[in-house]
């Protein structure tokens, strides 16, 4: 259960994805300014998502964590969605029951 | 833990100045420290997910706004600050791996390095919130309606919005970084001192968590704030 | 274990313990000692009781006749928000799990202690400044908004105290997440060898679940307090819609906390509930998983039902409907806990001391508000009560009712192992049944009067109504005498209390296997676990249990 102390190995691991973080962002702000229509939204967020699951996985060693923490964080992304969705469901659903006479 | 007590408790009496009493080993110490420091990180995401909630039930509200709105920000500085910020990750990464080979001197180095680009970054900050608070795109009652890049006409009153969230949330960033920043000097001093051994340095483990963390909000806030009108120019 | 009897237990001053290890303010206000801290929050709790209580008293004065003649509408408003804000954040979330919770864990799962007691400390501070700012504004003027601090008022028209106040409730709040924080790594990291998970008692079942939801849902209170002083100080519109912002937005980031709030309030109630039941059966849980699972289960689904306090709020009333639903389904797991309680004492050895008596009044008065909480449920009747006192009601029936009565019940069942000392037990019985009869005195008629229409919050109301809240101030009369009784006997008993056992009720589980009071360290050696949970086994049953 503890966690891996192999010093030359995750040093590659480091700086490839700091490279691949650059060049990541480099994409999204390409991406920025190029005409998606409704897509450029759900572009930069993927984007984003796939930074922050290499810095977790690989800054933050939960590649090689107790399997406890992982459920730890997907416990994070859960409540946090219920928040936005549940949230946002209810200014999306505000004219599917019209019981309001214009 | 299938230990019988009485080795256990034998251990305990062995053990390392660094093992709190109430912890069986430094192992069991370390485990309590990492879950404790995570589960830190979920309010963390929650709390910073409250704010996220509001922009975007109000950027799906006044998207026109939004949009030209975004486009005032520098993203020359925002692109700079997100590069600085990625690199000062990796700096920490660095400074915890030369924890745990124990090398005080390169510990030093790149938690140093880190203090430095975290600076930079606020100072970058600094200089972006004059910028707004010279244009009038401060929200209050000194607010002025700013012009749309793309079409030269004045932004929707919502724009205000915008800006109350972006230095909310920048704002509260910002917070999150002078803090990192001071348990980083935090760890600078410990680390003159002799305290991080192979055998123990945890502290700088959990200070590069909470730093990681940091630098994951900013890689949403990044594109929701800076990029999102883009487009449309 | 054996019954030991009293008389034969060795004086407490003659044996080590957590209470005279060291003495002096300093060694308390500076300890680590999660019994300790314990104690300095059961000592915090009481005072912000006694002041939620007082301004309770001032509500219930001013109720006594039909017109607003004891207080302006603006003082009363700040009487029902001082209530509210003091028994809420100050009281009722910190009870249990940082009084109990905080004694008990470590003990009942062989640790010499939390995780991290400098945290706890921290914590117990933290909650202290956050109450003492509350009281400050308090003091110096006071709140008019409602707990709910409703925005644009608290944000652009209220001339209270309101960021004073959301700075100490934001305060508070850190100190419940720090101490959520604690449980569960000191639950998941800490258990003693042996101790599976299907071993531990449901007190920390219980404990962990609403600790679970201090974790997810404060910060998300946090920044909406946050975003509520920015935009008072700021002049932001967030929330305000002269300025764009929306006021339901409000209502959801801070529901989305509140509602499962009042879960981390009930969550160690039941939990206490679970071990009373069992120790005066005399008689394993019946159902040990699905009370531990029931618990997760609740603490999960209470994070979906929110917009049932929205219904009337604008809300999309599609919304409205999924939220419904949900709020039925949330109560199915509270019912499976009733049940099996109930399961337990059929048929099991009953004795009828009184921190049962406590268990029994919550089982009752549990049910009762959990029942009218599914009328509340019901969308179309919840329009007809809602800000009605019906409301009022059904939440203190499951608060104070529920809640208070189990921390009693809890109270009286560890106090031995807490102080050391037995407490009188004929005037814990007098005082369980005045509170009881003075409970349902008080509340009871506000469900009539809500039902028939009076309006929540108002200090004055219709003349047909008098009768009934005359009744409730009888009540709360009855029943604030009901909580001084505990009061004076606690304290008396720490000086002239029979000396307790080390197991003065021959229950299961490691904290009776400590002296009563046990020493700081708690177990001298770290203990190894090898049965099953309440192992109250006769020799005729060999039924699975657990």
């Amino acid at each position: 259960m503890s966690r891996q102390d192999n010093g030359h190995g995750s040093l590659g691991a480091y700086f490839g994805v700091f490279a691949a973080l650059m060049v990541l962002t480099a994409l999204t702000l390409w991406a920025a300014f190029q005409h998606l229509g409704i897509w450029n939204t759900p572009v930069a967020l993927a984007i984003a998502t796939t930074k922050a699951v290499m810095v977790v996985l690989i800054f933050m060693h939960l590649r090689s964590s107790p399997r406890l923490t992982a459920i730890v964080v997907a416990t994070s992304v859960l409540f946090l969605a219920f928040l936005l969705l549940v949230t946002a469901s209810d200014y999306l659903t505000r004219t599917w029951i019209p019981i309001y006479f214009r | 833990m299938g230990s019988s007590t009485h080795a256990a408790d034998v251990a305990a009496r062995d053990a390392p100045p660094e093992l709190r009493h109430h912890f069986v080993d430094m192992e069991a110490q370390k485990e309590a420290s990492a879950l404790g420091m995570w589960i830190f990180l979920v309010t963390e995401v929650l709390f910073f997910g409250g704010m996220f909630t509001a922009y975007v039930i109000y950027r799906a509200a006044y998207t026109r706004a939004f949009e030209g709105a975004s486009n005032l920000l520098d993203l020359k500085l925002g692109a700079f600050n997100t590069v600085v910020l990625i690199l000062s990750s990796l700096t920490m990464a660095l400074a915890v791996w030369a924890g745990q080979q124990g090398k005080k001197a390169l510990i030093i180095l790149f938690l140093l390095l880190t203090v430095l680009l975290g600076s930079t970054f606020l100072g970058v900050k600094v200089v972006e919130y004059k910028q707004k608070f010279a244009r009038h795109e401060v929200p209050g009652p000194h607010f002025v309606v700013p012009m749309d890049e793309a079409t030269h006409q004045p932004l929707p009153r919502q724009a205000e919005m915008f800006f109350s969230l972006y230095f909310c949330m920048t704002g509260l960033h910002a917070l999150h970084m002078i803090i990192g920043i001071g348990l980083l000097l935090w760890l600078v001093a410990r680390a003159r001192r002799g305290d991080f051994t192979v055998r123990y340095n945890t502290p700088v483990d959990m200070v590069g968590l909470y730093w990681h963390f940091v630098d994951i909000v900013w890689i949403f806030l990044f594109p929701l704030l800076y990029l999102l009108g883009r487009h449309t120019l | 274990m054996t019954n030991e009897n009293a008389p034969h237990a060795p004086r407490v001053g003659a044996r080590a313990n957590y209470l005279n290890a060291s003495y002096g303010v300093r060694s308390w206000l500076l300890t680590s000692d999660h019994k300790r801290i314990a104690v300095m929050y059961l000592i915090g709790v009481t005072v912000f009781f006694a002041i939620g209580g007082l301004a309770a008293a001032l509500i219930r004065l001013e109720l006594l006749t039909p017109a607003g003649d004891v207080f302006q509408a603006e003082t009363y408003n700040k009487i029902f928000t001082t209530h509210g804000i003091m028994m809420v954040f100050f009281f009722m979330i910190p009870g249990i799990p940082a009084v109990l919770g905080n004694f008990l864990v470590p003990l009942m799962i062989g640790a010499k202690d939390l995780a991290f007691p400098r945290i706890n400390l921290l914590s117990w501070y933290l909650y202290i400044i956050g109450g003492l700012t509350a009281l400050w504004a308090v003091v110096h003027g006071g709140l008019d908004t409602g707990w709910t601090f409703y925005t644009p008022y608290s944000t652009v028209y209220s001339n209270g105290w309101v960021v004073v106040t959301a700075v100490g409730i934001f305060i508070a709040g850190f100190s419940s997440i720090l101490t959520g924080l604690n449980f569960l790594v000191t639950i998941h990291t800490m258990r003693a060898p042996g101790m599976h998970w299907t071993r531990m008692p449901l007190f920390c079942w219980g404990m962990y679940a609403a600790s679970i939801i201090q974790i997810l849902g404060t910060p998300v209170v946090a920044i909406t307090i946050l975003l509520v002083g920015a935009e008072r100080l700021f002049h932001l519109g967030i929330f305000d819609p002269a300025q764009g912002g929306d006021p339901v937005l409000f209502q959801h980031l801070f529901w989305f906390y509140s509602h499962p709030a009042v879960y981390i309030m009930i969550l160690p109630a039941m939990a206490v509930i679970s071990e009373l039941v069992t120790a005066f059966s005399r008689k394993p849980i019946f159902g040990y998983k699905f009370i531990a699972g029931s618990s997760i289960a609740i603490a999960v689904l209470s994070f979906l039902v929110w917009g049932h306090h929205m219904f009337v709020s604008g809300q999309s009333v599609y919304a409205g409907l999924v939220f419904s639903v949900l709020s039925f389904l949330v109560a199915i797991p509270s019912a499976i806990k009733v049940f099996n309680w109930t399961a337990t004492l059929y048929k099991g050895s009953v004795s009828y001391q009184t921190p049962l008596l406590y268990a029994l009044g919550f089982i009752g008065l549990f049910t009762f508000g959990g029942l009218t909480g599914l009328f509340l449920a019901c969308l179309g009747l919840d329009i007809h009560v809602h800000d009605t006192y019906f409301i009022v009601a059904h939440f203190h029936y499951i608060m104070v009712g529920g809640t208070i009565m189990a921390y009693l019940g809890g109270l009286h069942y560890w106090w031995p192992k807490i102080s050391g000392k037995m407490y009188p037990e004929y005037w814990s019985r007098v005082s369980a049944w005045v509170i009881f009869i003075g409970f349902n005195l008080t509340f009871f008629p506000q469900f009539i009067v809500g039902y028939l229409g009076m309006p929540r919050r108002y200090h004055a109301y219709p003349e047909e109504f008098q009768v009934l809240n005359v009744m409730s101030t009888a009540g709360a009369s009855i029943l604030g005498i009901g909580y001084l009784i505990p009061l004076v006997y606690f304290i008396w008993s720490m000086r002239y209390g029979q000396d307790a056992a080390d197991n003065p009720w021959g229950a299961t589980g490691l904290e009776w296997e400590t002296p009563s009071p046990p020493p700081t360290e708690n177990f001298p050696e770290t203990p190894v676990v090898t049965g099953i949970a309440y192992d109250y086994l006769t020799g005729k049953e060999e039924a699975a249990v657990g």
